[in-house]
């Protein structure tokens, strides 16, 4: 029975690291079966999860004067509520570990204690039939699992989900990390546009308004995929692709300021394109949120999607054109 | 959560009262708190705050609820992944959520 340490050590932070910057995202995987922290008896409460680093990692960490067995299901080292959603943290996969762990041989009482988040994917129900163990939600936060096994239940504080600043500043690094990729098939457009002209490619000329095109890109960067997430409360609108070109045009402002040499048709083809770019990565931002619903995003996609194109297109238009104007 | 309001008349969300056994599974799990337990039935007290997760569906005994059964989470990534895939007849990859 392997006995989990219930701090982290360098390694496991360093996984931290990797795992929310998207480096190599998908190889957190637990392995799944019995764990147990401190000295667990045929008393001691069995707690079920995910095998994703982070939900585990974030599990051992508050159990730390607790005696418990872990039983860590295979959600193909994804979260949660993600993989409830997608339906392999299920009932029938609960059963199989715990008949897979024998785990009627290793404690006394018929009780699984499930995270809330599980409930999309899980008829707690239905367990009992299936595996003889009984599930009860527990509280959706690890860090409430002391309280509530000390008290046998979860307040209502413990059972509503949180979109706090420091939960949603942690997204952001994969929100940047997810965008590098689509950001170096644009550099060869970027480069493409930049040197459309009267003198076609004269190196001067194109690189400098390459990197104008390439910093308008980072702004769209830092205000959809960076301030919006930030700021979600704040900035004014439900709809993300709307949150995105509000702060997408705000910081056109001193974008524009920076760059008092530009054209009037250059210009308006910055605002177009950081405006549209800001409103993709926000729209985006809609799968990470703990409070988007499936037809609410298919309502905004729409309208967000036809906007998006259609600024791309005149940017991509107007870009190349301003140069044969000046 | 109460800073945090999507589009209120978006998301699909049934509760059919007759069949209902007020057992209070939905007002348990639901993770934004939409339900209660009136005289012994299930109510929805705050429709617009429903994300479609499917929590309660899945875990009415009577099958008295109704939610999107669309697949897939409320994320704009999956949903142009699954357009593409359905454009070159493939299976959606996905958002890597």
């Amino acid at each position: 029975m392997p006995r989990v340490a219930t701090t982290l050590s360098l390694k496991d932070h360093l996984g931290t690291v990797g795992a929310r910057t998207g480096l190599a995202r998908n190889d957190y995987r637990v392995t799944p079966g019995l764990y147990c922290v401190g000295s667990p008896g045929a008393d001691s409460p069995v707690l079920v999860s995910a095998n994703y680093k982070l939900t585990f990692d974030a599990l051992r960490q508050e159990l730390a004067d607790i005696d418990a067995w872990l039983l860590i299901i295979d959600s193909r080292g994804v979260n949660v509520w993600c993989a409830a959603g997608k339906g392999t943290f299920s009932c029938e996969e609960i059963a199989f570990q715990v008949r897979r762990c024998r785990l009627e041989e290793l404690v006394s009482h018929r009780r699984l204690i499930l995270p809330q988040l599980a409930a999309n994917g899980v008829a707690a129900h239905r367990l009992k039939e299936l595996c003889g163990f009984s599930g009860r939600f527990g509280p959706i936060f690890a860090r409430d699992l002391p309280e509530y096994l000390l008290q046998g239940k979860a307040s209502e504080e413990m059972r509503t989900v949180t979109f706090t600043l420091g939960e949603r500043a942690v997204l952001v690094p994969l929100e940047i990390c997810l965008v590098w990729k689509k950001l170096a098939f644009a550099l060869p457009l970027f480069l493409l546009l930049s040197g459309i002209g009267p003198e076609p490619f004269a190196l001067h000329g194109t690189l400098s308004r390459f990197a104008v095109l390439l910093a308008a890109t980072l702004v769209a960067l830092v205000a959809g995929a960076v301030l919006v997430p930030l700021l979600l409360p704040w900035v004014p609108c439900r709809r993300f692709w709307i949150k995105g070109l509000l702060v997408g045009a705000a910081l056109c402002l001193p974008l524009l300021l920076a760059l008092p040499e530009l054209a009037m048709t250059e210009q308006v083809a910055l605002v177009l394109w950081v405006g549209a770019g800001s409103s993709f990565m926000a729209m985006n931002f809609t799968g990470s949120t703990p409070y988007t619903s499936l037809s609410g995003v298919s309502q905004e996609l729409r309208g967000g999607l036809i906007f998006q194109l259609s600024a791309t297109f005149a940017a991509a238009v107007l870009w190349p054109l301003a140069a044969f104007l000046s | 959560m109460r800073h945090f309001r999507y589009l209120e008349d978006a998301a699909i969300l049934r509760l059919d009262t007759d069949t209902c056994i007020g057992c209070g599974n939905c007002a348990l799990v639901c993770p934004h708190r939409i339900f209660v337990l009136k005289e012994g039935k299930a109510e929805i007290i705050d429709r617009g705050a429903c994300m479609e997760c499917g929590a309660c569906a899945t875990n009415c005994p009577v099958g008295a609820i109704y939610v999107n059964p669309d697949d897939g989470c409320g994320c704009a990534a999956y949903i142009i992944n699954s357009w593409i895939a359905k454009v070159r007849g493939k299976v959606p990859s996905g958002c890597g959520c």
